[in-house]
């Protein structure tokens, strides 16, 4: 068994949330320099380079690349063989999220209830996500996902006779409602699968993979290929002022579903596609 | 396409001649609100009462910024979307704003009142907020402190990039330019993207 000292997660997860903002990923910075590259709208490809020296700014001068910091969505995988002394474990990735975000001067942009809509001032709580895995170590995600994708994200139970010709059009029907409102280019996460709650979650930790890694499986590869190229067809292009780049990548997972069932999910993520990971 | 270096306050003139496509360098004064504010004001407006603001001729960034670092006037800053302000907008548009700042395409209730009220509705780009916080000159909160991010700001811009997304003819520049790509690689052979 090994022991870790919870501040040690506090200190972990405050450092992911304000290095996630101000450092865009390499996969996401090769994503729009391909799509720079092949863009066909003036517009499109003026707007994409902006994006790349914004990128560059907020790296050279440690500053968010965008405002919207997000809501912060915490991924824990701890090893069934750890033991965490010296604190409560969700407080801990609560504190780490509230200091990450004063300390980094990210946006706070929680309410406390959705209704009555205050501002908790301090970005808390963060949406955390635990799985129990083999091994003695911790794998943290910090995944700041801003409002403007999220909002356009969507779920639906098609019948399963309406397989992967449904599910398409599905994926693309989302995508041309969500427009440039989504922020494009955009990574599209999809769920296939599971139950109502598992094809949400799917569709969250397929935002997570690395742009340009395909499904292990190659009917699901082909499907990732295949949205791609259609949900470039669409026109909307970057930031919605038409183009050929409407999304980086469509990464996809899947999981067993009942027979009665063929659930889709699919949850945008904008071209601050932000995620830092740590492993303890 | 036209370039245009504005300074505000815009004219109705100036809003006359900007037509969809045009890109415009603002420079002056600007306004940040964003929902709760707008639902605050749009009340206001409903029962005949002041704004906390004079917003009669002035152009309304909807955005909401990270805190300033030491040193800075703004923390990063750009767009939010557009689409959630468009109930709102036409009652501001009706009471005198000339122009909103927003990302993302809108419903047909602002080209309408773009038309209507002689007004405009810009695109910037959303979260390009690095550069664009470089814009801004000054800031100082003028209202409803009590929101945070999202209070109301009055802010001095310099040079701030701007497209016309939707101008007073009541044309749409992300529907003509959708239209434009839409199936692009099997119209001009140039194989996947």
């Amino acid at each position: 068994m090994r022991i870790v000292d919870a501040e040690v997660l506090t200190e972990s997860v405050a450092k992911l949330c304000w290095e996630a903002c101000y450092y865009l990923p390499d996969d996401v910075l090769a994503g729009f320099k391909r799509a720079e590259k092949t863009e066909a709208s003036p517009i499109g490809k003026s707007i994409l380079q902006q994006l790349m020296e914004n990128a560059e700014e907020a790296k050279t001068n440690h500053m968010p690349y965008c405002h919207d910091t997000g809501m912060a969505v915490v991924f824990v995988e701890i090893g069934q063989d750890v033991h965490i002394i010296g604190g409560n474990y969700l407080d801990c990735i609560q504190e780490g999220v509230r200091t990450g975000y004063r300390e980094g001067y990210l946006r706070k942009s929680v309410v406390g209830d959705p209704l009555l809509r205050v501002n908790t001032g301090d970005n808390t709580p963060a949406v955390v996500h635990t799985e129990i895995v083999p091994g003695d170590q911790i794998k943290i995600t910090v995944l700041p996902k801003g409002g403007g994708s999220e909002n356009m994200s969507a779920m639906k139970f098609l019948l399963p006779g309406e397989g992967v010709e449904g599910v398409k059009n599905f994926v693309l029907q989302t995508i041309k409602d969500a427009g440039g409102k989504a922020c494009p280019p955009v990574v599209v996460g999809v769920g296939i699968g599971g139950s109502f709650d598992k094809v949400t979650s799917l569709a969250k930790h397929a935002v997570l993979r690395e742009i340009g890694v395909h499904h292990p499986d190659p009917h699901i590869a082909e499907l990732e290929k295949e949205l791609l190229e259609a949900i470039n067809n669409t026109g909307i292009g970057p930031q919605g002022l038409g183009g050929t780049s409407t999304a980086l990548w469509v990464p996809i997972e899947t999981f067993a579903c009942h027979i009665t069932a063929l659930p889709v999910a699919v949850n945008i993520q904008c071209h601050a596609a932000r995620k830092k990971t740590i492993v303890i | 396409m036209p370039e245009y270096r504005l300074q505000t306050p815009i004219t109705k003139e100036d809003i006359k001649k900007l037509k969809i496509g045009d890109t415009v360098s603002l420079t002056g004064t600007i306004f940040m609100a964003r929902d709760a504010a707008h639902k605050r004001m749009v009340e206001l407006l409903e029962n005949n009462k002041p704004l906390p603001v004079e917003l009669k001729g002035e152009v309304i960034f909807y955005a909401g910024p990270c805190p300033p670092k030491p040193g800075q006037v703004i923390g990063p800053v750009a767009p939010t979307t557009a689409f959630r302000m468009d109930p709102y907008a036409p009652a501001m548009y009706e009471y005198g704003v000339v122009g909103t700042i927003g990302k993302g395409p809108r419903r047909d209730m602002v080209k309408d009142a773009c038309k209507k009220h002689g007004a405009v509705s810009f695109a910037a780009i959303g979260g390009l907020s690095t550069i664009l916080s470089r814009r801004v000159k000054a800031v100082q909160v003028v209202a409803y402190e009590d929101l945070g991010p999202e209070a109301i700001r009055r802010l001095e811009v310099q040079d701030f990039p701007l497209l016309v997304a939707y101008d007073s003819n009541g044309d749409d520049l992300y529907q003509q330019e959708i239209a434009k790509y839409e199936n692009f690689n099997q119209k001009t052979n140039k194989g996947a993207v």
